[in-house]
């Protein structure tokens, strides 16, 4: 019954969306005020009836109704309740259900905090929102229902794969999702303000804090997939390059440079044009992204419907959205006048080289990932496109990117004085400098990334404190720090989070030390400066596995510092097993420790890792998410609450 | 290849796995101890080599990382040849011929594949050139008129500027 009404809410939502997607655009074209009035209440009305639906599924999961052929084949009457509950988006149609209520939640809360916003351009904000809308519901009820029943209903579900069953995974759709779907909003903004016709600073306002949002979402949604995939996967990568992750990699790269251009835009009435292009692209690269997942054409550890129906269902989506407004864009981008004038040394300038060098990284992420795809339909040639081409491709233009960040950012805003910078800075590039050369004698004769990779993180990190420090003039008064905007504490925590993860990732792929062998029991050895010994191995069971669990003591200096319970799990009813690594984490290591299978010749398969500066990737992640929440609290946005006081002149804004 | 080499090949994998047979049933986990060679600096170009290798029935792993009884099996044919003498470029060109480039995770730069590997810095070139001409062009620009808006328009952009 609960999911019969889940059933029948999707499929009102469905026809509210269809209303909210024409009466707002009509009434906004004819100025009638009642049509566009209507936008409102069905934004609000479709997410209520998603949400619904959504409940009912998710009540299907946590009752473990049977009957649902979903359930079914993602869920197990004994799996922990998380896991149950993680399950409604752990498979391709609740996922998609998912992802309509993010686009429903994003287009009512443009409804209810768009009070501000011309009346034509709020309706037809809400009204394309809508239409994207449209598009989804009738893919998931044609093609994905995630409410079918089964005739004859089974004693117990399949089990979700094991490897979704975790913590870090559990909320790593979700977010992702958010960050992935916020930028639908940016979509609509930027397709409105083009029928409209007119962009001005105020877009630039309005549309920057979705960005904001959505990228910090973004953010953390890819950095819990890769912390995720470091300690589940059992050797500890981060990164991979595999298709699905670079379909939520392009979307941040892209939001990033929105984000940022958008600030030209808000504070300079420049750049309008560009950045309404970016606004497009990055919705539309999330929707590439949701094609990848889905259609199967690239294969990729994560895709989970390799449907060629539907894979064609969602390029149709992709084609009209991202075809449609490209065209409304070249038709009517013209009308957009660049506004402000500005010397080449600028802030806005620095911007634009800010905006190349993400939009180009983002382009050579793109053509990697389809061109397996490209090579085998034009030239008969099966190949891959790995880890090894976009570390070499890619790399570069991050490099470059670091390199001028901390210049970029201190410029001021018109005309700006290289000169007058570069001293400011004189001490950050020393102590970068610095930490190159002590780190290139430590480690002699091993490869450069590590010194460059440190040296650049310490240049961000150390740039972003003079950067904050500049702010408070000669007047050495500390206690002005506390006072600064929000947003520029948010641009330097984001930019200084840049560095950190940086660094991390050049320490991590330069100095990680590893060691395989055969343990014995009680039988120590060396990896490192750590002495390791397996002293038991137990065989455990949990909720719904069984599990071989290693006991192991980490010494250092003879002293015991960690022990760990690295573990293999069997799920039965998955057929699956999976490897838990057991991790000790420290500021500037990891150990890392997996035990394999026993040996008929006695001892178990036991890999043991240093990584070095593991954590500082996470954390900088986690830095640049805060940077980003600092700046979407700053006074300026809550537009609502402080227009009518008077914000006092100040010098340069953040971003 | 001939279906007989194929058979051969299989056989002599199989009587190296039985030799070095150890291991117990179960999913076999990347690189494991009884598959490392003696000869550290051998094992270490091993190790260089799987990592630019493609297991070809995962989904985009690498030889040295992933727990596929294939990838175990390219991993040990990757020693046997270094162990026979082979030089890296040999090894890979071994490999190449019996599996095809799909195997190699790095892209030749041959037929087509330079617009791959060049796409990115051409396109550099490109955004390099037109930010320069627009950066250039907004320098050099007058100011333009606030034309554009009506006075309540203006009253009300000031408004929400001021945020």
């Amino acid at each position: 019954m609960i999911t019969e009404l889940g059933h029948f809410a999707l499929i009102l939502a469905f026809l509210v969306a269809c209303v909210q997607a024409v009466v707002p655009m009509v009434g906004a074209q004819k100025r009638w005020p009642g049509w566009m009035a209507v936008a409102e209440p069905a934004a609000t009305a479709q997410f209520l009836l998603v949400l619904l639906s959504f409940a009912a599924l998710t009540h299907a999961f946590v009752t473990s109704d049977f009957s649902l052929r979903l359930v079914v084949m993602n869920s197990h009457s004994a799996k922990p309740m998380l896991y149950k509950i993680s399950g409604v988006w752990g498979n391709h149609e609740g996922s998609m259900l998912l992802w309509v209520l993010i686009l429903a939640l994003f287009g009512a809360m443009a409804a209810w905090f768009g009070g501000n916003l011309p009346p034509s351009l709020r309706a037809r904000v809400l009204g394309i929102q809508a239409m994207v809308g449209v598009a989804f519901y009738a893919f998931i009820l044609f093609t994905s229902n995630p409410f079918l029943r089964l005739a004859v209903p089974p004693f117990d579900g399949q089990d979700l794969n094991p490897l979704l069953q975790d913590p870090g995974l559990a909320f790593h759709p979700p977010f992702l999702y958010l960050g992935y779907v916020g930028l639908s909003i940016c979509f609509s903004f930027a397709a409105a303000a083009l029928i409209e016709g007119r962009v001005d600073a105020a877009w630039g306002r309005w549309v920057r804090p979705w960005t904001l949002l959505s990228w910090v979402f973004l953010t953390i949604g890819i950095a819990l997939g890769s912390w995720w995939a470091y300690y589940e996967l059992g050797w500890g990568g981060f990164w991979f390059w595999d298709p699905v992750e670079n379909a939520s990699f392009m979307p941040w790269l892209l939001a990033a440079a929105l984000l940022h251009s958008a600030i030209v835009v808000e504070k300079r009435e420049a750049l309008k044009s560009w950045t309404m292009l970016l606004a497009i692209l990055a919705f539309s690269f999330s929707l590439i992204g949701t094609f990848i997942v889905r259609s199967g054409v690239l294969t990729s550890v994560h895709a989970f419907a390799t449907d060629p129906e539907r894979g064609v269902f969602i390029l149709a989506i992709l084609v009209i959205f991202t075809g449609g407004s490209l065209t409304l864009y070249a038709a009517r981008a013209g009308v957009m006048q660049a506004k402000g004038v500005f010397g080449v040394v600028s802030r806005e300038s620095a911007l634009v080289a800010n905006n190349i060098l993400l939009a180009v990284a983002c382009f050579v992420v793109f053509v990697g990932t389809l061109w397996p795809l490209v090579a085998e339909m034009l030239f008969q040639r099966k190949l891959s496109v790995g880890a090894p081409f976009f570390n070499m491709a890619f790399t570069p233009f991050m490099v470059l990117l670091g390199l001028l960040l901390p210049i970029g950012s201190m410029l001021s805003w018109k005309r700006g004085k290289l000169g007058v910078i570069f001293r400011r800075l004189v001490p950050a590039m020393l102590l970068a400098l610095a930490v190159a050369g002590l780190f290139w004698t430590i480690q002699t004769g091993r490869s450069l990334m590590g010194p460059i990779g440190l040296a650049l993180g310490t240049w961000l990190v150390a740039g972003s404190v003079t950067d904050i420090l500049s702010r408070i003039g000669q007047s050495r008064d500390y206690r002005r720090l506390l006072r600064l905007p929000r947003a520029d504490w948010g641009k330097a925590v984001a930019h200084a989070g840049l560095g950190v993860c940086m660094a991390g990732i050049a320490g991590l792929m330069a100095w990680q030390q590893e060691d395989i062998r055969v343990a014995q029991l009680g039988e120590p050895f060396t990896v490192g400066a750590y002495e390791i010994e397996l002293q038991d191995v137990q065989r455990v069971q949990g909720p719904n596995y069984f599990s071989t669990m290693g006991e192991v003591a980490v010494r250092e200096d003879g002293r015991e510092i960690a022990h760990l319970y690295p573990e293999k799990r069997d799920y039965p009813v998955a057929k699956m097993p999976t490897t838990e690594a057991a991790i000790d984490y420290r500021f500037l290591r990891d150990v890392y420790v997996v035990i394999g299978d026993q040996q008929t010749a006695g001892g178990w398969t036991m890999r043991v890792y240093i990584k070095p500066l593991a954590n500082w990737i996470w954390g900088g992640a986690i830095l640049m998410a805060l940077g980003g929440l600092l700046s979407l609290s700053d006074r300026r946005f809550r537009v609502a609450a402080g227009a009518r006081k008077t914000v006092p002149a100040r010098g340069v804004p953040a971003e | 290849m001939t279906g007989l080499g194929m058979l051969r090949k299989l056989a002599m994998l199989l009587a190296l796995v039985l030799a070095l047979g150890t291991v117990l049933p179960g999913p076999v986990l990347a690189v494991q101890p009884d598959e490392m060679l003696d000869d550290p600096a051998l094992e270490a170009r091993a190790r260089e080599l799987s990592k630019g290798l493609r297991c070809l029935v995962c989904q985009n792993e690498n030889i040295d990382d992933s727990n596929a009884s294939l990838a175990r099996d390219l991993r040990l044919m990757v020693r046997e040849r270094l162990v026979a003498g082979d030089s890296d470029e040999e090894v890979v060109a071994f490999l190449v011929d019996r599996y095809g480039e799909f195997v190699l995770l790095q892209p030749t730069t041959g037929g087509w594949n330079w617009l791959l590997w060049a796409a990115g810095p051409l396109l550099f070139v490109l955004a390099v050139v037109t930010g320069g001409i627009y950066i250039r062009n907004r320098s050099r620009a007058a100011p333009a008129t606030e034309a554009g808006l009506t006075p309540e328009e203006k009253a009300r952009l000031e408004e929400i500027l001021r945020g």
